[in-house]
């Protein structure tokens, strides 16, 4: 695998948002491009993550894209998903081998609908979408089914619980390099030293809620189990989850979770997971650690689960 | 100066998508008051019924009869539905695992208070009185005396 880094990054969080998506990205993707000390004409690929369904209007991260000038035209891609799932698809495509950079970016404006209704529209749509179940009442079967497995400890019975986060509006942005490119633009680049992503059945009852089978493989396949993470930034917009997380990734109390307070604070939609892998890489590159864990999700009650693992190298 | 020009915008998809050989019998026959499975080959009985085994990715084709009734495996109170839920009184989501079946099935179950709910609970459905073939055929479930 060709060595690959986070070498910056830049996030907004606002509780609600005047501006239009590309006004959102626009001032992530200068500073993230500022601090790598790159114009947009250093870019060699470029993909973002979002959700046509939080605006209503299809096709509307192609306006988003103004944010980046895409004239002359550019290389550029875009998933229907977090913005860290655009960090994987930009990660591989730095593995051909013929660029040196790529650009992420992700937004959402989650607020500008209702949210627990939007959020419905992501699950089967013959078998459980007709009764518009709500995120937060999903995660409460799931914090319900923990609960009953019997395995918490009396102190964390008092944190499986699905207190709805709060919803904000967000945007973000992380450049990536590769190898020698990485050292020259960035003092310490946060080196990707395994990433995979796993997803699990749509259908919720198919599911043990209580445990994560999916983030369990992508953390075997990032090498997680091999590593030392200082902190662990974790996508859990509900605190049930968290603990569902660390039990998959067998981290323990010595790991600090959340430093950046995480998704239950400030949940923006299609952001949250790729501020996870900012965070996490930022504290490698200001040296608060040698090794840390990003993780995020996406689909009801953590379906599908995506592990970054950050290292700093000599 | 004459006035804004307004049209109205629609977002629809205008099409229809046929349900399939699975789905699609699983709707008929609750149109009839009864709840299908799909058989995979390890033997397991998925309700509702999948065109795939989530395991194996294997073609499913083999209906079994569940239910009607069965037990909550995991549940969560709604004091205050949403004007979209299927019941517009408090109720409880659950996930509800049919007499032989080994997966569970979304639905809402109607009864009085949280108190009454817990997992390992007997529900039975209720039927809508007019049905047409789809989810919400099953009006709710309610407690199997």
């Amino acid at each position: 695998m060709r060595d690959v880094a986070v070498i910056s990054f830049s996030q907004l969080l606002v509780d609600k948002a005047e501006a239009n998506d590309a006004e959102l990205v626009m001032p992530v993707v200068r500073e993230a491009l500022g601090r790598a000390g790159l114009q947009k004409q250093d870019i060699g690929f470029t993909c973002s993550g979002s959700s046509d369904f939080l605006t209503g209007m299809p096709f509307s991260f192609v306006g988003a894209l103004d944010a980046v000038g895409p004239w002359p035209p550019i290389e550029e891609s875009h998933v229907e998903m977090d913005g860290a799932w655009a960090l994987y698809e930009a990660w591989v495509r730095l593995q051909h081998g013929d660029i040196d950079t790529a650009l992420v970016y992700a937004f959402g404006r989650s607020t500008l609908g209702p949210i627990e209704d939007i959020l419905a529209l992501q699950l089967d749509p013959y078998y459980e979408a007709p009764m518009w179940p709500d995120a937060t009442s999903l995660a409460a079967l799931q914090a319900r089914a923990l609960l009953d497995s019997g395995r918490l400890s009396d102190s964390d019975k008092k944190k499986a619980t699905a207190e709805p986060p709060k919803i904000v509006d967000g945007a973000a942005a992380v450049v990536l390099a590769s190898g020698d490119r990485a050292r020259k633009l960035c003092s310490r680049p946060a080196f990707i030293s395994g990433i995979d992503h796993r997803i699990e059945s749509h259908l919720l009852g198919v599911r043990d809620l209580s445990h994560s089978v999916s983030t369990e493989i992508a953390a075997k396949h990032a090498g997680c189990f091999e590593k030392s993470p200082t902190f662990a930034e974790l996508h859990a917009p509900y605190s049930a989850q968290e603990l569902i997380l660390c039990d998959a990734l067998k981290l323990d109390k010595q790991v600090t979770i959340n430093p950046s307070g995480g998704a239950q604070n400030n949940n923006a939609v299609m952001v949250a997971g790729l501020i996870r892998i900012g965070e996490a890489a930022t504290r490698v590159s200001n040296r608060e650690a040698d090794c840390a864990l990003a993780h995020a999700s996406s689909g009801p009650c953590l379906q599908q689960n995506l592990i970054c693992m950050l290292e700093a190298r000599a | 100066m004459s006035d804004v020009l307004t049209a109205p915008y629609v977002l629809e998809y205008t099409y229809k998508r046929s349900t399939g050989p699975i789905i699609g019998r699983f709707f008929s026959a609750l149109r009839d008051r009864r709840i299908e499975g799909v058989r995979c080959k390890s033997g397991r009985v998925l309700v509702p019924p999948q065109e795939c085994d989530p395991e194996t990715g294997e073609s499913l084709s083999e209906f079994v009869s569940v239910g009607p009734a069965g037990v909550v495996t995991t549940w969560a109170w709604e004091a205050d539905p949403r004007p979209k839920h299927p019941l517009q009184t408090p109720f409880a989501w659950a996930l509800i695992k049919l007499d032989g079946a080994d997966t569970a099935l979304l639905s809402v179950v109607d009864v009085p208070t949280e108190s009454t709910m817990k997992s390992g609970l007997r529900v039975r459905p209720r039927w809508r009185a007019e049905r047409i073939g789809e989810m919400r055929d099953i009006e709710c479930f309610e407690v199997a005396t």
